[in-house]
């Protein structure tokens, strides 16, 4: 028996795993439930996560499968219940950012889960294409077609059209959008 | 050319967002309900342990 436990590092990955759901499911008390019993499942079957190994993606692998069986059982596409987009726009300063911040928002819900998912894992929660693909049980080719079809898709939704794009290439926004970076999660 | 470089543009401001969103959920913190869960399922390893 090693000396550290392996199950003394989950509280590390909640806040990730609670980011990651609620993103994809759009709804706060699911999002939480869903975390609860990954937390159970990976506490009772920790001897299965192999040391040495990223504990991120054996959580991450286990809270997606519990979406997805979750999904299937009530087999129908999970709603806004407690309004934890809306309601969380509705309390933010009506700054420069809102607008666009709340198209983002809806455009994202928008989005096919499968695309959704993608685009979270790659783009949001930093885990390579290879990762991704394992944890989705897909294709690493599927994995990068899912994330370019949710930007495009997103693009479109947000109307980020061509000449828009480009103004947000000039040196103010840069800096702007390079000081809010969040590069690690 | 151009083309990729607005792809590029575009790419960059859906993953700000993206990002945003994100680490807002990650500021939230994590309710007690969780710091609960586990201190019950150590408590519950412990006393299996005690029985053993």
């Amino acid at each position: 028996m090693s000396n550290a436990d392996p199950r003394d590092e989950l509280v590390e990955h909640l806040p990730a795993m609670r980011a990651f759901a609620i993103s994809l499911t759009r709804n706060g008390s699911l999002a939480d439930d869903m975390v609860q019993d990954t937390v159970v499942k990976a506490w009772t079957n920790i001897e299965k996560f192999q040391p040495g190994t990223n504990m991120r993606a054996w959580l991450f692998t286990i809270l997606r499968n519990t979406y997805y069986s979750s999904r299937r059982k009530s087999n129908r596409e999970v709603s806004d219940v407690d309004g934890v987009f809306t309601e969380g726009l509705a309390e933010k300063p009506a700054h420069d950012g809102h607008l666009q911040m709340m198209d983002f928002r809806e455009a994202l819900a928008k989005l096919k889960v499968e695309q959704r998912e993608a685009l979270l894992l790659i783009g949001a929660s930093g885990f390579s294409y290879e990762e991704a693909a394992e944890m989705c049980g897909v294709a690493v080719g599927t994995i990068k077609s899912r994330t370019n079809r949710a930007r495009a898709q997103l693009a479109e939704l947000m109307g980020l059209k061509e000449d828009e794009a480009m103004e947000m290439t000039d040196d103010a926004t840069m800096s702007v959008l390079s000081a809010s970076r969040v590069s690690n999660f | 050319m151009t083309g990729q470089r607005q792809d590029k543009a575009r790419e960059g401001v859906i993953d700000e967002n993206l990002k945003r969103v994100y680490h807002e959920a990650m500021e939230e913190g994590i309710p007690d309900r969780f710091k609960d869960l586990l201190e019950q399922l150590k408590r519950q390893d412990a006393d299996q342990e005690a029985k053993r």
